[in-house]
């Protein structure tokens, strides 16, 4: 492709394809959720500022036998690791741990 | 009422090029005006304003607290579809600088006016090119007027410029503050002011719309950032071209015809003074003067300042030996500090010509350029010949300063 067929300006003309970019390759902390810990409040969903908390129909039994009816996951592809959701936990369930050591 | 033969029925009013501005920008039909008052600029919006209130034009006027947010805000409703306007003038120009590229990259054909004058400090309020020269590079198609008329016919080819899908540029249509914006001229405007929008139809472009989203200004890296970047320098290249062509359309519509550069006596010319702006006028009667005397002097005008006009420079001035360039504004530290005298000496470098271009800073400040003073910069030139390019660029009439 040359100058003469790109976008005029570098203009997006298709909607909703910011999904291609993997802005998970930015991250230097990925942050993991403790599913045992975890009470599902759904805080670091309202909070985290890429959309990267992932609601999931998948039961999870904890450690100590309570059932929940869905998990939390985090899309790693796109999660930059900001960390706000680590910061936010209200139980602490989510650590911040260093990608490469 | 006049009639010019041949062409559209016009008015035949006096204004001043602020007022020339509001009525162009009012027969065009712009929808969205966001502006902050400066001197000299202030009566461009002042009119525009009186004109939404009469309901002469049917537009939003949003009152910003600043030119960054003046541009800023046309930028958006030009993004949205709209036809737009602003003006300014100095610190204004400057205040908007780093939403002046964001404009002309995202490739939004917006029409602004400036009343060109001197930057602060000390604080001066009088005419000088200074503003617009330090936007040179933000990739602003720039017309600098010379009348009041040329002022009003400009404003419309702006629009047309701008919005022709091959460019999708901004343009600025300068002039002098004070010396232009605030004195009176006879001038024709159309009578049905409708026919003056059958000359800038709506056009199709890519806009913001809910319904079909688009993504404009996104963040571009190192891989795509130089191909984006070149997309101006052709639109800018394609500008040249088109502008001729819209000099002709004014040309039939209005009567009367302009070029990128414009020549006064230059047939048999052996030496030419070269400027731009109000000052053309006074040139012109210097020539006369000079005429009279026996030089073989002419006059040239350079009409349109971005894209420059190489291929009419270089057809004007190839047949005289010396050229005077006559700049209101200093690039400190330059080679040749007058902005459009470097530019005059690289278009001819690359047409191979080596004649003696004679670079003057005059008119800072709002100091007036007379007739007197252009006769006066002829004879220097002349006496200090081939010595004029050693010196470089000549500070005419500053106190304690000489060539002899």
């Amino acid at each position: 492709m040359s100058w003469r067929e790109l976008p005029i300006g570098g203009m997006i003309l298709e909607p909703g394809n910011s999904i291609a970019r993997r802005t998970g390759e930015w991250r230097v902390f990925r942050p993991v959720i403790d599913q045992d810990a975890c009470t599902r409040c759904l805080v670091c969903w309202m909070y985290c500022p890429d959309g990267v908390i992932r609601v999931v129909d998948t039961p999870y039994r904890t450690s100590k036998g309570r059932l929940w009816s869905f998990t939390l996951e985090i899309d790693y592809e796109h999660c930059k690791g900001c960390g706000i959701c680590a910061e936010e936990c209200p139980v602490n369930a989510i650590a911040m741990v260093e990608e490469v050591k | 009422m006049q009639v010019l033969e041949g062409y559209v029925k016009q008015v035949r009013v006096m204004l001043n090029s602020n007022y020339a501005v509001a009525y162009a920008v009012r027969d065009v039909d712009v929808d969205v005006i966001a502006a902050y008052p400066i001197t000299p600029q202030t009566g461009v919006v002042e009119k525009l304003a009186e004109m939404i209130a009469n309901g002469e034009l049917d537009a939003e006027m949003i009152h910003v607290e600043s030119e960054h947010s003046a541009l800023s805000a046309i930028i958006g409703a030009s993004a949205a579809g709209a036809r737009v306007f602003t003006a300014t003038s100095s610190q204004g120009l400057e205040y908007m600088h780093e939403v002046l590229h964001i404009a002309s990259g995202m490739r939004l054909p917006l029409v602004m006016s400036v009343a060109t004058r001197a930057l602060s400090a000390p604080i001066n309020i009088w005419c000088d090119y200074s503003d617009l020269m330090n936007v040179r590079d933000s990739s602003w198609i720039t017309f600098i007027a010379s009348t009041a008329q040329e002022v009003y016919d400009t404003i419309v080819e702006a629009y047309m410029v701008a919005e022709d899908p091959r460019i999708l540029l901004p343009v600025i249509v300068a002039y002098d503050g004070f010396w232009m914006s605030h004195t009176y001229e006879p001038l024709y405007v159309a009578e049905d002011k409708s026919y003056v929008r059958t000359l800038v139809p709506r056009r199709d472009r890519v806009k913001l719309d809910p319904q079909k989203p688009v993504t404009m200004g996104a963040l571009v890296g190192p891989d795509w950032y130089y191909e984006i970047k070149y997309q101006q320098v052709a639109a800018m290249s394609e500008a040249y071209e088109a502008i001729r062509e819209y000099d002709r359309v004014i040309g039939r519509a209005f009567g009367r015809f302009y070029e990128p550069v414009e020549a006064y006596k230059m047939d048999d010319a052996e030496i030419a003074i070269l400027t731009y702006g109000g000052i053309y006028g006074s040139l012109v009667e210097a020539v006369d003067r000079l005429r009279g005397e026996g030089y073989k002097v002419g006059a040239i005008r350079l009409r349109l300042w971005r894209p420059f006009p190489v291929d009419d420079i270089v057809r004007v001035a190839r047949g005289v030996s010396k050229l005077l360039v006559v700049d209101r504004a200093i690039s400190y530290g330059a080679s040749i500090a007058g902005p459009v005298a470097l530019e005059v000496i690289a278009s001819l470098h690359r047409a191979g010509l080596d004649l003696d271009v004679v670079s003057y800073v005059a008119g800072i400040g709002g100091r007036p350029v007379t007739e007197s003073d252009f006769e006066g910069m002829f004879k220097l030139a002349l006496k200090l010949g081939r010595r004029a390019r050693e010196i470089g660029t000549i500070y005419w009439g500053v106190r304690g300063v000489s060539y002899d």
